[in-house]
């Protein structure tokens, strides 16, 4: 009946994972609790968990990566105090079965959970608004595409509580991630969350290239994009090129665990090379998809607070192209040392390395935006210089691993931990938290209380430099990754040092909750009325904030790159005619799509079948019923436009989430 | 004596330069770990690693020192600053921001190439010396070493005689792993059912950490071996104990060995089978049903001849 699945896979002997849960299920019943004393599920229901506007959607996206940050950051502290505690003989508090899932899962969540849905979300929200855009191409499959990627997200904290995650590390590579090394349920629950998020991601990039390529504002030619939308461009095709690589190189692993196929196997002619390979032709491009949006932010986050155009647009989406392209040719850097011949291995280098040239043009162009302006020391400023201080260093360390002879030293080691960390936490996240602070009062209507922003960018600046430098240190010492215990005394120092740093980031996340906790009990009093708050100079700037749910009342007229800071200036026409604006209806085929999806994942991870088939019959029911709907558009009259904009321009910033 | 590299590594070599990144991590007096190596791999591999790293720090120190210099004096609240709220645009600096990376790249790039080559773990060190040929087998959660040219072998511990190249075979019994002497240099991969190859010298006799650097299980952490680097003469007081042991490996007891999931302290075997290597590197690939079938004809074939 329950497939493998019985009370003995609940860890109730394990304190720790014991206590984690309950938590988890307290605060969750909390939050229900609270929602339903409100009065407030149909709001949820028909505001935002049915809702199909690509406001609500990326907004959504932004919220997951919050919470699962949270997780995330959980997992890296206790792997930060574990490693203080297990040196010199001392074995520390997280034995290995436990402390490899912990890491395990910190990796699988931080990119697949924390950092993707946050580009995402920043991707959905900002690039309609960009383009002068009323919505993504597809309505109802954006939504869709986050359920899944909500549906992935749920799976591996189901794992915490029922079962174990992987012991393998966040790539899973065979054949340690076989059914002959790793026969419990760990290893299924990491490849079905993520081919069920992958899905998501997928479909998330074609609804985004299409609405980039086909619902541009009249006039707006290629050329005359935000540089924003240009990243997003080069992250989406990124994404529709490789993730389906990801979805069949799982694909095939599940055929060995399931099936028992040979593909990645060590016996019957399996070849796990073969794997690392696949894994990592997605792998790679998969932290472009992630670092290009966060590229794109910090220009338009330059640009406007330096009060000026971005310096060299056409070389910045030169460059954006060529990283895009280049992307592709560099997998094998991450394995140099798995005896590819010489001239392999100095192939992959020297194209790793030339992905520095263009990566390099762009923080040129970044100082000369810079150069002649006049810079507003706002928060989303600080996260941009912090980012391009931290940024080179990273990129430094980078492009000293793919020296192939670089990387015989270094593969593997702390140093390589710290590298991607300074490219993730320094770029990708402080890209994040740039765009958060820079497009929040567009989302809600008011501004995020800058004083408590700042704190939090100097925790985890600082919290980040204490963090990582130790590990470079560290690498250096010889120390490798994912060590549970050790015996060189002389590393227990740097790892106290990088222990201090985790506890300080542990501080700007305190902060941040802060800073949205504050903002939002003072909102009236930091309304945006203007809908451009910052001077802003691309269209999201034009609309109230928030943007009415058709974005534009009219769709703008584009003559040029900054079309919106040109016309700053003009009269506006007092009585616009306006017309009536076709919109989706809401839908919920993508939470109920997500609950199909969580219960087939988890009846594959159990091997319950007949859940299985029950759960994939009923989403393929839920797909072809929403596909019949013949009402998908509801029409808003003309004045109720001209309703909505005058009442807009007046009381613009009533926030969406806490409208009373 | 000690193994030289052709080419412009040999000589690029500067004392002066390879000290630097140490002293600049305050890693000076450190006395392990890669940027402490004992023998000519690990030695021109730091060199390389001192010389991209300070090509970098030429571009990447002005950048940031601009950065904090531009943001400072470019503040709103400075006056002084010219503003030019439409400057956008200069042909001279965008041909410069592609030229600087650019060349930076191309010296790289010369580096990754040769060194590359003159590194590339499979090919042997130039030495008058004949290399120690060891074989490495990795397993649950242990290192194997096969001395076969001395009958001998040894569990989590391994001796080298100072000056002398070593000729490494490497294969894995289990999951892959990465063989890794930090001090030695060069790291490589071991992967079952396959041979990796690697050669590496210790010029300096010592006692040296190794590792395995590819996470690899519940009991990777614990998967370490000591390295004894010595003369001539203390290496063959090695041997000689070894060969003391009683224990014996062959394929039966190599099998036990594999199969027993554990960690386990140093031990010696004076008596090993010269086949074990081979056994272990076709135990990894397990049972491969087509060639078992053409193994088993060919070798009915020689028992006919």
């Amino acid at each position: 009946m329950f497939g493998k699945l019985t009370l003995h896979d609940i860890p109730f002997d394990q304190p720790i994972i014991m206590a984690t849960c309950a938590a988890i299920l307290i605060g969750g019943a909390a939050v229900l609790g609270l929602i339903t004393y409100l009065g407030r599920w149909r709001w949820l229901w028909t505001e935002w968990i049915t809702s199909v506007d690509h406001k609500r959607v990326g907004l959504m996206y932004i919220m997951l990566a919050l919470v699962m940050l949270l997780r995330g950051f959980a997992d890296a502290i206790m792997m930060r105090t574990q490693l203080v505690l297990a040196g010199g003989g001392h074995l520390g508090y997280l034995p290995p079965e436990h402390y490899h899932q912990v890491f395990s899962a910190h990796g699988t969540i931080m990119i697949f959970f924390v950092a993707m849905p946050f580009v995402v979300g920043l991707m959905n929200f900002v690039v309609p608004l960009q383009i002068g855009a009323r919505d993504v191409a597809f309505p109802v499959l954006n939504s869709i595409s986050f359920w899944l990627t909500a549906a992935g997200a749920l799976l591996p904290n189901i794992a915490l509580g029922v079962g174990e995650f992987a012991r393998t590390g966040w790539l899973a590579y065979p054949p340690l991630s076989e059914l002959a090394f790793s026969p419990g349920v760990g290893v299924d629950y990491y490849l079905v969350a993520l081919q069920i998020s992958g899905i998501g991601t997928l479909l998330s990039g074609i609804n985004l290239i299409t609405t980039i390529l086909k619902m541009r504002a009249p006039g707006m030619e290629l050329g005359m994009m935000p540089v924003f939308t240009w990243t997003a461009l080069g992250s989406n095709m990124l994404i529709v090129a490789s993730f389906p690589i990801l979805t069949v190189t799982f694909g095939l692993l599940m055929l060995d665990r399931y099936l028992g196929f040979h593909f990645f196997t060590n016996d019957a002619g399996g070849s796990p090379m073969m794997f690392i390979n696949l894994i990592w032709c997605w792998g790679h491009p998969e932290v472009y998809i992630l670092i290009l949006p966060a590229f794109g932010v910090f220009s338009e986050v330059i640009a406007t607070f330096s009060g000026k155009p971005l310096f060299g647009y056409r070389s910045m989406v030169v460059a954006t192209l060529v990283i895009t392209i280049l992307a592709f040719v560099v997998w094998l850097h991450h394995f140099f040392t798995m005896g590819a011949g010489a001239d392999v291995n100095a192939f992959f280098g020297v194209a790793t390395m030339i992905i520095a040239i263009p990566t390099g043009v762009k923080v040129f162009n970044w100082l000369f935006t810079m150069y002649g302006g006049r810079i507003r020391f706002e928060t989303p400023v600080l996260w941009t210089l912090g980012f391009m201080v931290t940024f080179v260093i990273g990129g430094m360390t980078g492009v000293l691993m793919a020296v192939p002879s670089n990387d015989f030293l270094l593969h593997n080691s702390l140093f390589l931990v710290a590298h991607f960390h300074n490219v993730i936490i320094g770029g990708v996240l402080f890209g994040c938290f740039a765009g958060m602070n820079y497009w929040f009062p567009k989302a809600f209507g008011f501004l995020l209380e800058p004083r408590l922003g700042k704190a939090a960018f100097w925790c985890w600046l600082i919290g980040f430099y204490l963090a990582f430098m130790p590990l470079y240190v560290l690498g250096f010492l010889g120390m490798t990754r994912r060590m549970n215990h050790y015996d060189n005394p002389a590393w227990t120092p740097y790892l106290l040092v990088a222990c201090a740093g985790a506890f300080l980031i542990f501080g700007g996340i305190v902060l941040q909750i802060l800073q949205l906790v504050v903002s939002i009990r003072t909102w009236r009093s930091r309304r945006d009325l203007t809908g451009d708050p910052w001077d802003g100079r691309t269209f999201e700037w034009s609309v109230a904030s928030p943007p009415p749910v058709y974005n534009f009342a009219l769709t703008p007229e584009v003559d040029g790159l900054d079309a919106y800071w040109r016309a700053k200036g003009a009269a506006r026409s007092e009585s616009p005619a306006y017309e009536d604006i076709e919109l989706p209806k809401n839908a919920p085929a993508g939470f109920l799509l997500a609950f199909c999806a969580v219960a087939t994942g988890f009846a594959v991870v159990w091997h319950i079948w007949w859940l299985a088939l029950g759960g994939f019959a009923a989403a393929i029911a839920v797909l072809i019923a929403s596909s019949w709907r013949a009402h998908a558009e509801y029409v808003v009259s003309a004045d109720e436009v001209a309703d909505i904009e005058r009442r807009g321009r007046i009381t613009a910033g009533s926030p969406v989430c806490i409208r009373a | 004596m000690a193994a030289t590299y052709p080419g412009p590594i040999a000589r690029l070599r500067n004392p002066a330069v390879t000290g630097a990144l140490p002293v600049i991590l305050g890693l000076g007096g450190c006395k392990e770990g890669v940027l402490a190596p004992v023998g000519p791999v690990g030695g021109a591999e730091n060199q390389i690693l001192m010389e991209t790293f300070g090509a970098m720090m030429l571009v990447v120190t002005p950048v940031i020192l601009l950065t904090l210099a531009f943001a400072w004096w470019f503040r709103a609240s400075n006056r002084r600053a010219r503003f030019r709220p439409d400057w956008s645009y200069s042909g001279k600096i965008e041909f410069t921001v592609w030229i600087i990376p650019l060349l930076l790249i191309v010296f790289l790039a010369t580096l990754a190439w040769s060194g590359a080559h003159d590194l590339d773990p499979y090919a042997p060190l130039k030495s008058g010396r004949k290399p120690v040929r060891v074989e490495v087998v990795s397993l649950d959660w242990k290192w194997l070493f096969i001395y076969p040219d001395y009958g001998v072998a040894s569990v989590n511990e391994m001796a080298v005689p100072t000056g002398t190249p070593v000729d490494l075979r490497l294969t894995s019994g289990t999951v892959m792993n990465s063989f890794f002497v930090p001090q030695f240099g060069s790291q490589i991969y071991t992967m079952a059912g396959m041979q990796t190859r690697l050669s590496l010298q210790a010029d300096r006799p010592g006692t040296y950490r190794g590792l395995s650097a590819q996470f690899s299980g519940d009991g990777f952490s614990d998967m370490r071996f000591t390295v004894r680097a010595g003369d001539d003469a203390s290496f063959a007081r090695w041997i000689a104990t070894a060969r003391a042991s009683r224990a014996r490996l062959d394929a039966a007891t190599y099998d036990q060995l594999a199969a027993r999931q554990a960690t386990a302290a140093p031990s010696l075997y004076g008596d090993v089978a010269a086949t074990v290597f081979d056994h272990a590197l076709m135990a990894g690939a397990g049972p491969r049903p087509l060639l078992r079938a053409a193994a088993a004809r060919a070798s009915s074939r020689q028992g006919v001849l």
